[in-house]
């Protein structure tokens, strides 16, 4: 049983392999070839270049993290990948292909699904309502078709409304999902917002910070879900965390930016041996 | 009972049935500004352009038929058929929704992310357009509507109310059936909102466009989905205002009268609409009765307004409207 208590780099990749492209984990994951490819990214906004010619890749299966200092340019990379910000130059390649300029809502129809830093959830809706929007691009019947032939309509609402109640079992929010997200602590709207990500089924799950402002217990309780969900859905994942505890005990490899820049990429071990990161982030415990 | 309180009582109701084209027009307005932030100023030239639309498909006109004429020197009068109104009615509809993707692909979309006052300003530009469109393609004379809604008094409630209390009550049979249908429709599009997935997908974009877009909900498919449901609820409010007065410019001005109910009823508020219209639909019947003859009548004209202003300074979110909280 994996769990937030393990020891730092203890998920880090092993030497292990099945196949030509999937490898097995210390902790018995699969991880497999490249999901997601970021070739020569480069986004400016005006003079300011948030991301400065990043490449790195995501796999199959994989944890992925992204850290560095406030910012670096953590948040506009994951909005790339998610299709909110469009990089000036590089090249997006999602399962092997390059992936044209897409909107954010045709990004999350690929079954790419993400939350965000600053939470966004749908405030004046119920929990359950708001797990349930996760859910919407899985519904395939036309405006049309639901009009003329409520039954089949309302068979595809209780079918995934099952499958909406088995997420918000596995992430222990059962006791308010009736409650309007808007009367929430933070803790547990963070948690919603899992939900609602996690409600898409999705291939790759962005998470931007989503353990910020929790106390240890609720941060505890998040890296069990993400871990859990990784396991359990296989779903690949890639997160920012600032706290770097829990980013060694979770990932398999890390990104690290610092101004827009990549300046380390590796497995966690890796990652905090490498003498730029210390400097550049790490170096306050190092001193 | 005194003959005082049974005239009250017959003012009221006839003020509630006004009050539900009002609520009606109110509604058209509050589901844009929900989903889209827009104040649709354009909603009363919608109600108008949809009535013109569907008596001129009922009657077999043929759109710009006068500019047709002018330009190439020919004697068109019309296709020379007549459409059933119910067809028409789904043949506006049709138009309606084009209208709405237009809008949206045409003026709206370059226009996204823009202050509020210039979405403002746009739909002013809209409705003057939509005006002078509705005049070109179905020309601007005073058209008569009948698409065989009941009309005249209520005989039933007359005698009813006259073998009650010795006084029968005037209500009109076409008020009965526009409220009839104002609740209808409703609660259609309270089902719709809460029951099928593209309800569920319009709450998420009037809640927030961030969240919506991760979800995979594509707002210009909202934004065209709202602007067509206004249409309809336009349309609706068109025909009843239509079969009441006559297809004619003043139906346009009913937007003005939406104006105060939205004030009451608050700008996000579905039930704030509905019960903002009938509270000014009620007061200013009523109070035309008891005080127009001290002040020498006329007051329907302002009453509304200033309504609204006492509402604007002791509740400026409205009756139901969400609290205003400045955001930091
Ligand atoms: N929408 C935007 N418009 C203009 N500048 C932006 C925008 N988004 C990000 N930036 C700028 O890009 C840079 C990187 O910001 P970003 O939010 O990606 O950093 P971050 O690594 O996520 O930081 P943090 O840890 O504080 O969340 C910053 O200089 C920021 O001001
Ligand atoms: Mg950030």
């Amino acid at each position: 049983m994996t769990g937030p208590g393990m020891s730092a780099g203890a998920r880090g990749r092993s030497d292990v392999r099945d196949s030509l492209d999937h490898e097995v984990t210390a902790d018995g994951r699969k991880i497999g070839g490249v999901l997601m490819d970021m070739r020569s990214i480069t986004l400016r906004f005006g003079g300011v270049e948030a991301i400065k010619n990043i490449s790195f890749d995501i796999r199959e299966g994989e944890i992925r993290a992204i850290i560095g200092p406030n910012g670096a340019g953590k948040s506009s990379m994951l909005n790339v990948i998610s299709g909110f910000y469009v990089p000036q130059e590089g090249e997006v390649w999602f399962r092997g292909s390059r992936r044209p300029p897409m909107k954010p809502y045709q990004v999350a129809r690929q079954g790419i699904a993400r939350t965000f830093q600053n939470i966004a959830l749908f405030e004046g809706m119920s929990v359950l309502d708001n797990v349930m929007t996760g859910r919407l691009t899985q519904m395939k019947t036309g405006m049309a078709a639901q009009a003329l032939w409520w039954g089949k309509a309302q068979r595809e609402e209780v079918e995934n409304r099952a499958r909406v109640e088995q997420i918000i079992d596995f992430l222990e929010i059962q006791h308010i999902r009736k409650t309007p997200v808007g009367r929430l602590p933070y803790g547990l709207k963070k948690r919603v917002e899992l939900a609602r990500a996690l409600a898409a089924d999705p291939m790759l799950l962005l998470l931007d910070e989503p353990m910020a402002g929790m106390n240890v217990e609720e941060k505890e309780d998040m890296s069990r879900f993400i871990l859990d969900v990784n396991d359990e859905f296989g779903t690949t994942i890639a997160l920012i965390e600032h706290d770097m505890g829990v980013v060694m005990d979770l990932s398999d490899r890390v990104v690290v930016m610092d101004y827009g820049r990549k300046i380390g990429d590796g497995t966690p071990a890796e990652v905090r041996s490498n003498q730029d990161v210390i400097d550049a982030y790490l170096g306050v415990s190092h001193d | 009972m005194p003959d005082q309180l049974l005239f009250a009582i017959e003012v009221t109701l006839n003020g509630l049935m006004a009050g539900v084209l009002y609520a009606l027009v109110a509604l058209g307005f509050v589901l844009i500004f929900k989903a889209s932030g827009i104040f649709n100023y354009a909603q009363g030239v919608m109600a108008l352009f949809a009535a013109l639309t569907l008596v001129g498909i009922m009657e077999g006109q043929v759109p710009f038929e006068h500019l047709i004429n002018v330009t190439f020197g020919t004697e068109i009068h019309g296709f020379g058929w007549e459409v059933p109104a119910l067809l028409a009615i789904l043949l506006t509809m049709v138009v309606m929704v084009l209208f709405a993707w237009a809008v949206n692909w045409i003026v709206l979309r370059h226009l996204v992310n823009q202050e509020p006052i210039i979405l403002f300003m746009a739909t002013i530009g809209l409705a003057y357009f939509l005006e002078g469109l509705g005049d070109m393609m179905w020309g601007s004379d005073i058209k008569t509507l009948d698409v065989g809604l009941p009309q005249g008094i209520n005989t039933w409630i007359d005698e009813t109310t006259f073998n009650a209390f010795g006084y029968g009550f005037f209500i009109d049979n076409l008020d009965l059936v526009a409220t009839l249908i104002a609740i209808l429709l409703v609660a259609a599009l309270v089902a719709f909102s809460q029951y099928t997935k593209q309800g569920r997908a319009l709450r998420a974009v009037a809640d927030d466009h961030q969240a919506a877009l991760s979800v995979g909900i594509s707002l210009n498919f909202i934004w065209v989905l709202t602007w067509s449901i206004a249409g309809f609820v336009a349309l609706v409010a068109g025909i009843m205002w239509g079969a009441k007065s006559g297809v004619q410019f003043s139906l346009s001005l009913i937007a003005l009268k939406a104006l105060p109910v939205l004030m009451l009823g608050g700008f996000t508020s579905i039930p704030g609409a509905i019960v903002g219209g009938l509270i000014i639909g009620v007061g200013e019947k009523l109070f035309e009765f008891l005080i127009g003859p001290l002040v020498g009548g006329a007051t329907e004209n302002w009453f509304a307004y200033v309504l609204a202003l006492i509402f604007l300074v002791f509740r400026p979110q409205g009756l139901f409207g969400e609290k205003i909280i400045e955001r930091v």
